[in-house]
């Protein structure tokens, strides 16, 4: 297993206020790390960081590497060719996420255009392709249909497809199912993990569901006021945890009184 | 509050309320739901978004007319908010919103806004502030606006209005869906809590099981407009019957690290202004028989045909 992305020492400012204060983490092909932690604790900062998408006026030191180079010291133009098409993210509310103006097939072509070079009908054939892989029922007039007339769970699978259109190697997935039912957040852990599984992707998962977290992620990192207290297996975090933060995340899950004790 | 307490506190009875749009077709959102709440009781409402539980919320509100069926709160019928004075026996039902960034006015002191609910209901005894006491923040806040508090204080202060209109009946509608993981529990707890220490009656709506869970007396699942499956919450969690209830158990992913993938239930909630023929859910349901797409299982507490009360003598 190799590293397809390494964050070392990451410290972030915005404003003159240090926000993050030194962040660890590493992301393997194929693997699924989590980050939990409560808001406010730098998950999303971490996530907006890895992409060059902190806001104006924060300062950021450290290093993320990423295909031999560090991606805090890359000028924003060479950034603009990763940004997208090697590193995709997805985002928490599909309903915002998406463009509402726009077809399902210009956005989902837009950048595939950009970064690829490929032709309009090249395009439209690798968006059908897509669409089908996230299981979107009749992608030919999917294409053809706007944001606001798919459901929830649709539309982020329109999502993860515009994210995975580039075959990045990097996918930063921000609450992508804090927004939708349960129902439907099974189906999208789905489609992530097969997808991780299938094409290799080295996946940031961030969340505040310890279930979620469970059920998808390999690796678990929890934050606590922009550091990384814990980071190990899911299996040992979940079970066994080290650090008493993370103890106290697992002790605040609703769980009635006399319910565990299998 | 003087009420004449005969029966449960509130009764909804084969409620249809009806969304319509010129240029649409008429949009059932709440298609013959049937629900009680009784004084002092907690009853959770669960089910998908879309599945009308907000809408029916609203409508005992008043917030929304209806199209027909019966609402009725300590035996007064429900109409519609109009803009003369609420009708006295009605300012007992006080809601909570989802959104508290939203739903407390950003430009007044909140003491101001906790002494609307408490001039609504005569109390001249009692102070903004030992509202916020109640609800647990310091007595000092009642000074602030809504801005300078963190989503679940905000909360807590939309709590504490509904509170001092000394409400019989408390509706919560998704009121910790915008809260952190960490607030929301807490906060449903301090709704549960403050809602049967004053004997009023909670109907708690939410996607959220697990909370649900922790503080329902009774649990309520709606689909597609109607309520299908309701009995006590630790009845229901132990041994759902409803199929649809099954899988929105089964999908709740488990935090104990074992990596197991939550069920999915396949397809969507179907359109509700074009809902299925027979049993709503039959379409979506792993257990569909012939008699599932041909007649609705119209009878309660589980509407499905896996589960009907004795059948008659004709068989």
């Amino acid at each position: 297993m190799s590293a397809a992305l390494t964050i070392e020492g990451l410290r972030v400012s915005i404003g003159g206020r240090e926000v993050l204060h030194g962040v660890d983490l590493t992301l393997e092909a194929g693997r699924v790390h989590g980050l939990a932690g409560e808001s406010g604790s730098g998950k999303t900062m971490t996530g907006l960081a890895v992409l060059g998408l902190l806001p104006h006026g924060s300062e950021s030191s450290g290093r993320i590497e990423f295909g031999g180079r560090d991606l805090l010291r890359t000028p924003e133009r060479e950034l603009d060719a990763v940004r997208g098409a090697k590193i995709a993210m997805v985002f928490q509310d599909p309903s915002t996420s998406l463009h509402p103006m726009l077809t399902v097939g210009r956005q989902l072509t837009e950048h595939m255009r950009h970064h690829l070079g490929l032709g309009r009908r090249e395009a439209r054939e690798r968006a059908t392709g897509l669409l089908a892989k996230v299981r979107i029922p009749g992608p030919e007039e999917a294409l053809k249909r706007y944001p606001h007339q798919f459901s929830g769970g649709m539309r982020q699978r329109i999502a993860i497809a515009v994210a995975l259109a580039c075959e990045p190697e990097v996918l930063i997935a921000d609450e992508p199912t804090t927004a939708l039912d349960v129902t439907v957040q099974a189906g999208i852990l789905r489609l992530l993990r097969g997808l991780c599984d299938d094409l290799g992707l080295a996946v940031l998962l961030v969340t505040h569901d310890l279930g979620v977290m469970s059920a998808v992620a390999d690796e678990v990192s929890v934050m606590k006021d922009g550091l990384v207290v814990e980071t190990g297996a899911r299996g040992q975090v979940l079970r066994e945890p080290r650090h008493p933060y993370t103890r106290s995340l697992l002790d605040a899950l609703p769980v009635p009184p006399g319910e565990n004790s299998p | 509050m003087t009420m004449p307490l005969t029966g449960p506190l509130l009764s909804v009875e084969d409620l249809v309320v009806e969304h319509r749009t010129p240029g649409r077709p008429v949009v059932r959102a709440v298609a013959g739901a049937s629900l009680r709440v009784a004084a002092g009781e907690v009853v959770g409402l669960v089910g998908e978004s879309g599945c009308g539980k907000s809408t029916l919320a609203r409508a005992v509100c008043g917030l929304h007319g209806t199209a027909s069926g019966r609402i009725l709160v300590g035996g007064h019928p429900v109409t519609p908010l109009g803009l003369r004075r609420r009708d006295r026996a009605l300012t007992g039902v006080q809601m909570v919103f989802q959104d508290p960034y939203s739903s407390l006015n950003p430009r007044r002191r909140v003491g101001a806004q906790i002494a609307d609910g408490l001039r609504t209901a005569g109390d001249t005894a009692t102070q903004p502030a030992d509202l916020l006491e109640r609800v647990g923040l310091p007595r000092a806040f009642a000074d602030r606006f809504p801005h300078e508090f963190s989503g679940g204080q905000r909360q807590r202060v939309a709590i504490a209005r509904a509170l001092a209109a000394r409400p019989s009946l408390l509706i919560g509608d998704e009121p910790i869906s915008a809260l952190d993981a960490s607030a929301q529990a807490q906060v449903a707890r301090l709704m549960r809590d403050l809602a049967v220490e004053s004997g009023a009656g909670l109907l708690f709506i939410s996607h959220d099981l697990s909370v649900v869970r922790l503080i329902a007396d009774r649990i309520a699942v709606m689909y597609l407009g109607k309520v299908v499956e309701t009995g006590p919450t630790a009845e229901v969690w132990a041994d759902p019957r409803h199929p649809y209830t099954r899988a929105l158990l089964a999908a709740i992913p488990s935090p104990d690290g074992a990596g197991v993938l939550p069920a999915e239930l396949p397809g969507d909630v179907p359109d509700p202004a074009d809902p299925p023929a027979g049993c709503r859910f039959h379409p979506r349901c792993p257990l569909a028989m012939d008699v599932c797409r041909e007649r609705e299982p119209d009878f309660g507490p589980v509407a499905c045909w896996l589960h009907a009360p004795e059948p008659p003598a004709s068989s």
